[in-house]
């Protein structure tokens, strides 16, 4: 057991639990913040993506303590954001949610990439979004959505 | 302006593009206990002994000696133990489960569980047939009397896992009222509700099955969910408190239900004209150690054995094969893509032994209306394939293409394929057997909701059926409802399967707002349950498989282009263009997204995507090691759509949810036959087996 503090959604947070307890089931059972999906449990799937300091990261395969100092956002704060609501248009009208396990991941991936780097090209979309798998779109509207929103947001990144 | 300025906005969206949106692992009960499966280490023999470890207190064990009622899982053919009671005949058989509040006691429980066994020998092989079917057309023998050639090919294809990305998972709990009660990742409530049911011999209005979100399905949510809810039943029934299992993705890949492995033998009967006048196919399908649904994904197989083309001459057989390995099941195209595979290759190998252009020769016996169908049926609709073809042809640029590719040394490759799918169940399945019903109903205020049980698994049926009662009713989509489905409050409408949901769900929600339209009276509570009657010319006989096979078709030309590399043997996706006639598009959106969905995965089913078993366990049991295409796999894709309409259909609409994955795998593995300049026989045609076939000249 140990104390780690870190940033959550923008508040200090302090928990007591093992250190190498996954971020996951720490965002997930401890702050019940359920729209961290677990779809695989090994950093294939990217479901769990949350920001790590902006960037994205796989959060199943973060041990609890390596978040210590750090901050970290969930897809449960970033959909309160500007940006969210660019990226959510964007999704909704290319049709980039299916079943929808995915799409948290797929946000906060393309808010990752468009925080860097605000006008990618598609390949660099691609490239950005490769780690956040979804069998039910074939990408496609995936990848539209987040270059539209590169241009719809201009300027918010 | 909206890309797609006709479509109506996505029901669920909001709720699942903000993380809102509940799926199984989301629900949390008071006083809620975890379960854990423990599995058969072997493939086959007798259970000998279980020592089961001191159970901490409030810690159980549940196995077959606390079966309520029956042993088994309420599937077609139900022959499926929902624990093994003293044999267990695959690897991964579920022989109990531990239940208790703490996750890591599970994990400790069942490492800590003996299992002794009395080892039988497995078999792996096509050797044990447990179903068998066949039908023939015309006079198979006596064309081949007068046949002046013969060609023989033989084809393979590999399992296929669904990769729904929510993995398999179940909450049971008790309702406001006390009522047991199962949510979670399913593709049929009604069949969760009678497997448990059947178990525990419960009554009608004993159990209640609620869904809510499904992070995908494909067909593996079909059938499987039953089994774990009648493990989590069993269990209540000792244990009374609400319990959650939720596969983590290694269980999910290791030992839940997937895609048929198959074997076709085709031979071909070719006269003096150089026309084929009959086809013989024997079809084999690894069923693995129950039988489940495998007799119907024969019937669908052997259904599409010929895919669109109509030859005069048939003797088409087939069986499914016993083996020691996890049972295979349901999972988009249901049967139909192993033969749409076989047949789209054979066709092409005709033509190139034969000596004429594969495109001619397909065009010469496409299925046209009123033509007699492969089971003796007739195809009733209009059928514009041609249209179809000329399209895809147009986009694709595919003459250019396939003439300039053909020529030695390109390292570019196009390939075509043109196939069919049938809508709904089985011949007249849809009326003699599902009897599906939904309801619509107002209350007082005149405010419209919609019940159905088919399941919104990302397909988007919340929104396309809402929207067709809307539409009829003459009212804004945002002022009729439909919520997920709940067995206590929704009629049987039949299981989210054989893409049914549109083409009958559908059609049954049109007419039951057509018949709420005539009747109503303003500020009255009104409801109308409309039960499916089909059409009525439709007949068939499903022993001899004779008849009508399905109510109606979808059609489908799938163009792919590849690019090999000589130094890695590695394709690379280069573009992809499809056509579809689904009757006629509902909703344009969600159209292109089962299209883009579907073909991607038939493509990686034709080259990619590859799971062996070795000795009865899968080798590849992560999303590392069964690889699905990423964002960098895919090129760009273009769809169309041919109106239609049919006139049992929705608005004129057909099945499509199926349709758009069986071309993917022929069309990519023709085009990496037409870089590789050699035949494909075997799918997933992955490096190492386009590098035996060109330096072993192994097909």
């Amino acid at each position: 057991m140990a104390k780690i503090k870190f940033n959550l959604n923008h508040k200090d947070v302090e928990v007591e639990l093992d250190p190498s307890t996954r971020l996951i089931d720490v965002l997930r059972e401890h702050f019940g913040l359920k729209g961290v999906k677990e779809g695989c449990g090994e950093g294939s799937c990217g479901a769990c993506v949350v920001l790590l300091d902006g960037y994205s990261v796989n959060s199943c395969l973060l041990p609890l303590a390596n978040v210590e100092g750090h901050e970290v956002i969930t897809i449960e704060e970033f959909s309160k954001t500007k940006r969210f609501e660019v990226l959510k248009e964007a999704f909704a009208d290319e049709g980039a949610t299916q079943c929808g396990f995915c799409s948290p991941g797929m946000i906060i991936a393309g808010e990752s990439l468009l925080s860097h780097n605000p006008h990618p090209t598609e390949e660099e979309a691609r490239e950005a979004l490769s780690g956040n798998l979804c069998r039910c779109t074939g990408y496609q509207s995936i990848v539209h959505a987040v270059l539209e929103a590169s241009k719809k947001g201009e300027g918010l990144w | 302006m909206s890309k797609y300025p006709t479509s109506v906005k996505k029901v669920d969206f909001p709720e699942k593009i903000s993380g809102k949106a509940k799926y199984a692992d989301d629900f949390v009960f008071p006083d809620m206990q975890y379960a854990k499966t423990v599995r058969s280490t072997i493939p086959c023999g007798k259970i000998k002994k279980i020592t089961v470890p001191k159970l901490p207190d409030g810690y159980y064990w549940i196995s077959a000696k606390d079966i309520v009622k029956e042993n088994v899982v309420n599937i077609i053919f139900s022959d499926w133990p929902v624990f093994a009671d003293g044999r267990v005949n695959y690897c991964g058989e579920a022989i109990g489960i531990f239940v208790g509040e703490d996750k890591a006691i599970l994990d400790k429980l069942c490492e800590e569980i003996k299992v002794e066994y009395e080892p039988e020998t497995p078999i792996y092989d096509f050797s044990e047939a447990y179903i068998s079917k066949g039908y023939k057309k015309g006079d198979y023998e006596a064309a081949k009397k007068k046949a002046k050639q013969v060609v023989r090919r033989t084809y393979q294809t590999g399992y296929q896992e669904q990769a729904y990305i929510e993995p398999q998972g179940l909450v049971l709990y008790y309702d406001e009222s006390g009522k047991m009660t199962i949510t979670g990742s399913m593709q049929c409530p009604f069949y969760v509700k009678r497997a448990v049911m059947r178990t525990l011999g419960l009554k009608d209005d004993e159990v209640r099955v609620i869904q809510p979100a499904v992070g995908g399905a494909f067909g593996g949510k079909e059938h499987y969910p039953s089994l774990i809810g009648a493990q989590l039943a069993t269990a209540s029934y000792k244990i009374h408190k609400p319990i959650k299992m939720v596969f983590e993705r290694y269980e999910d890949i290791a030992y839940s239900t997937k895609r048929h492995p198959s074997k076709t033998e085709m031979e071909a009967l070719i006269d003096e004209n150089k026309n084929i006048i009959g086809i013989k196919s024997k079809v084999s399908l690894n069923g693995g150690a129950y039988k489940g649904c495998s007799g119907v994904v024969l019937s669908r197989a052997l259904i599409a054995a010929t895919n669109a083309y109509v030859i005069p001459n048939l003797d088409i057989s087939g069986d499914v094969y016993r083996t020691n390995t996890v049972p295979t099941a349901a999972f988009r195209g249901f049967g139909s893509p192993q033969t749409i595979f076989a047949m789209e290759m054979f066709i092409h190998h005709i033509a190139k032994e034969i000596g004429v252009d594969p495109l001619e020769l397909r065009m010469k016996y496409l299925a046209k209306q009123g033509d007699i169908t492969a089971n003796s049926g007739k195809f009733h609709d209009p059928i514009v394939l041609d249209k179809l073809f000329e399209k895809a042809m147009e986009m694709s640029d595919y003459k250019r293409k396939i003439a300039e590719y053909s020529k030695p040394g390109s390292l570019r490759g196009i390939g075509m394929s043109c196939f069919l799918h049938g809508c709904g169940f089985t011949g007249s399945g849809e009326s003699d057997i599902i009897h599906a019903k939904v309801k619509v109903s107002k209350d007082e205020n005149d405010h419209v909701t919609c019940y159905a049980s088919s399941v919104d698994m990302g397909q988007g049926c919340r929104t396309t059926l809402k929207h067709i009662v809307a539409k009829n009713l003459g009212l804004p989509d945002d002022e009729v409802e439909m919520d997920y489905p709940d067995t206590d409050k929704t009629p049987d409408s039949g299981p989210t399967a054989a893409s049914r949901t549109i083409i009958i769900v559908g059609f049954l929600m049109e007419k039951a707002a057509k018949n709420l339209k005539k009747i109503w009276k303003k500020g009255v509570a009104q409801e109308i349950i409309e039960p499916y009657v089909g059409p009525s010319y439709i007949h068939w006989d499903e022993e001899t498989m004779q008849g009508d096979a399905y109510p109606s078709y979808s059609w489908g030309v799938n163009v792919v282009e590849v690019e090999f590399s000589p130094v890695t043997f590695e394709i690379t996706l280069k573009g992809v263009w499809s056509v579809y006639d689904v009757g006629r598009v509902v909703d344009e959106r969600i159209a292109v997204g089962q299209a883009d969905g579907g073909v991607l995965q038939g493509i990686g089913y034709g080259f990619m995507e590859n799971e062996t078993c070795v000795d009865g366990k899968f080798k590849q049991r992560s999303l590392s090691d069964y690889i699905i295409p990423t964002t960098m796999d895919v090129p760009h894709m273009e769809t169309a759509f041919i109106d239609n309409p049919f006139i049992y259909g929705a608005d004129g609409a057909k099945g499509m949810g199926e349709l758009t994955l069986v071309g993917g795998a022929p069309a990519v593995a023709l085009a990496i036959e037409n870089a590789i300049g050699k035949e494909i026989h075997k799918i997933p045609a992955t490096p190492e087996y386009i590098m035996e076939v060109l330096k072993d000249g192994k097909n």
